[in-house]
């Protein structure tokens, strides 16, 4: 399975790899990160239908998470990506939003790995 | 020679006149009145025995002795003398010719020119004192005019002084209670200034707070997530070590350290996180202290954006900046300085999104932030591509409650006491460099 994660935190990638270290071992999962939701489109538009599941933060300088889940959501309609926000802000209208704009999930900082986990088990 | 009679008559009633004995002595004005009514009947006499009669001439010389006793023995007739004056040549020439007449006509024969002669020169005289005397009268009155008009006048002054007396202390008065009242004013307003100062700072804290949240949040995130896979890391290391598996436990054991430095760093970024928001809302101490400008700069940019991206989800804009390493630490007020920082983030980004929902998609939010060290002093700009700032409200922008944001969003103190924190606290100064719907630019010079 092959996961993008977005988020301008450059030490999420240490944080992945590591919580994940026996997925990535195993080759159950693949991470590829980027760090703007620019990046993330301009690899969606290089790799086309590879990546399965994108984890978005919400929050992030120049085009934020909430606007690149539009951009998916609109462009990569088959077969839809599964996207999942994971954002600083937990208040209920950052969840609706995400929500109304086609999110799949919505999780917050500081985020549960083991939660993660379960719910990309179920996927 | 009834002349004499009639100048009885007329002189005693001219003093009488002159000197108002009636109301001033009224016992002499009673003996006047006798030696008038006494002249009257002699004239009456002489007139009805037509002819010469010694007795009532001698009567009428006893008449004029008299008065001319009673004005020079008198002081209460002083001002009569004149008139005395006047008449006397007259009255001892007219009686030297009587005497004569009556004591040797030989001797009047011939003195009797001379005689007449005097009488004519002693009426001349008496007619020429009546007219000085007139003349000096009138004088006199025109004087007492002058003097009355004078006093008249003097009094008026002295009822005008008194009512411009009155006036002023009026006036005074309210001057006095109108400067109380300023003063009480002032004192008021300076607790307001305090208080607006006071809650103008709780009102960008309050921007700020979503900011915080999440800058929290997110070193929160590593912080704990580092600290749980490292102890599972550790447990992994121990299976190898167990195993004999040396190297892998090394591999393992440095993601471990790795893993504890970045959860220093990152507890450390939110403790600064929380000292600044805790620094912004203490009242200034004005302590100036050594502070590396860059972080701060970088501190409040952060704080400004997330603070603006809570309130907005769907803001954004790319921040660009250019911090002059070289700089090291500078003297100032942080607290301070921050808020002026803030201020001018807060307004660039406000900018920025206000232009980005009027232009939609074709526009990219920008701001650029850098730093730089130059002789003597610092130069910190805060650019933006915004809305820029109408010309006609340039010269505005640093007076107080001037805000062009709705009601309610601005306190319109911001740039006000921006102004005064670097102008009048760090002796810097704050410009403002602007093109209408392109660009501001506030740049900020500290002296180092």
């Amino acid at each position: 399975m092959k996961i993008l994660v977005v988020d301008d935190e450059k030490d999420i990638q240490v944080l992945f790899e590591q919580r994940f270290r026996k997925e990535i071992r195993s080759g159950e999962m693949n991470f590829v990160f980027a760090y703007s939701g620019n990046e993330a489109l301009f690899y969606l538009g290089q790799h086309k239908h590879e990546a399965v599941l994108i984890l978005s933060d919400i929050n992030m300088p120049g085009m934020s998470g909430l606007q690149l889940l539009h951009e998916i959501k609109s462009n990569y309609k088959t077969p839809p990506p599964t996207v999942m926000m994971i954002t600083a802000y937990g208040d209920e209208e950052s969840y609706n939003k995400a929500m109304s704009e086609g999110a799949n999930d919505f999780l917050t900082k500081p985020l549960d790995f083991n939660l993660l986990k379960e719910k990309l088990k179920n996927i | 020679m009834s002349l004499e009679f009639i100048l009885v008559i007329v002189v005693i009633r001219q003093l009488r006149k002159k000197l108002e004995t009636a109301k001033a002595f009224p016992k002499w004005d009673k003996i006047l009145l006798t030696l008038t009514i006494a002249a009257v009947c002699l004239l009456a006499l002489q007139i009805a025995f037509s002819g010469y009669t010694s007795l009532i001439i001698w009567l009428s010389y006893l008449i004029w002795f008299y008065l001319i006793y009673i004005v020079f023995s008198r002081n209460e007739y002083i001002t009569a003398k004149p008139l005395i004056f006047a008449i006397l040549p007259y009255i001892i020439l007219s009686l030297v010719n009587d005497i004569l007449q009556q004591a040797s006509k030989e001797i009047y024969k011939s003195w009797s020119n001379f005689l007449d002669a005097g009488i004519f020169f002693s009426i001349v005289w008496m007619v020429a004192m009546w007219i000085i005397g007139n003349k000096q009268k009138k004088a006199l009155e025109k004087e007492k005019q002058i003097r009355l008009e004078e006093e008249r006048q003097s009094k008026l002054t002295a009822m005008l002084k008194d009512q411009l007396e009155i006036q002023v202390a009026e006036r005074t008065a309210e001057l006095t209670q109108q400067k109380e009242e300023l003063q009480h004013a002032l004192t008021e307003l300076k607790s307001t200034q305090a208080q607006l100062i006071q809650s103008e700072k709780m009102a960008s804290l309050g921007e700020l707070t979503a900011g915080i949240a999440h800058e929290i949040q997110n070193p929160l995130n590593f912080v704990n997530n580092f600290s749980e896979v490292s102890s599972e890391l550790l447990e992994e290391m121990q299976a190898e070590l167990d195993a004999d598996n040396k190297e892998e436990a090394f591999n393992i054991a440095a993601d471990v350290k790795q893993n504890l430095e970045k959860i220093i760093y990152h507890g450390k970024r939110a403790d600064a996180i929380v000292k600044g928001m805790l620094q912004h809302s203490r009242s200034s101490s004005d302590k100036k202290e050594p502070v590396d400008i860059n972080a701060l700069t970088d501190e409040y940019l952060r704080l400004s954006y997330h603070g603006l991206r809570a309130k907005d989800k769907s803001f954004n804009a790319t921040m660009n900046t250019d911090f002059d390493g070289s700089i090291g630490k500078i003297n100032i007020v942080p607290q301070d300085i921050g808020r002026v920082l803030l201020n001018l983030f807060t307004n660039a980004f406000y900018s920025v999104s206000a232009k980005k929902k009027n232009l939609g998609n074709d526009y990219d939010p920008a701001i650029w932030v850098s730093t730089k060290k130059e002789v003597n002093k610092i130069i910190i700009k805060v650019r933006d591509n915004g809305t820029g700032i109408p010309q006609k409200v340039l010269d505005k922008i640093y007076q107080p409650f001037f805000t062009t944001k709705p009601t309610g969003e601005g306190t319109g103190l911001g740039l006000s006491l921006s102004y005064d924190i670097i102008t009048k606290m760090h002796g810097g100064t704050i410009t403002a460099e602007t093109k209408e719907n392109e660009f501001a630019e506030f740049t900020i010079e500290l002296p180092v």
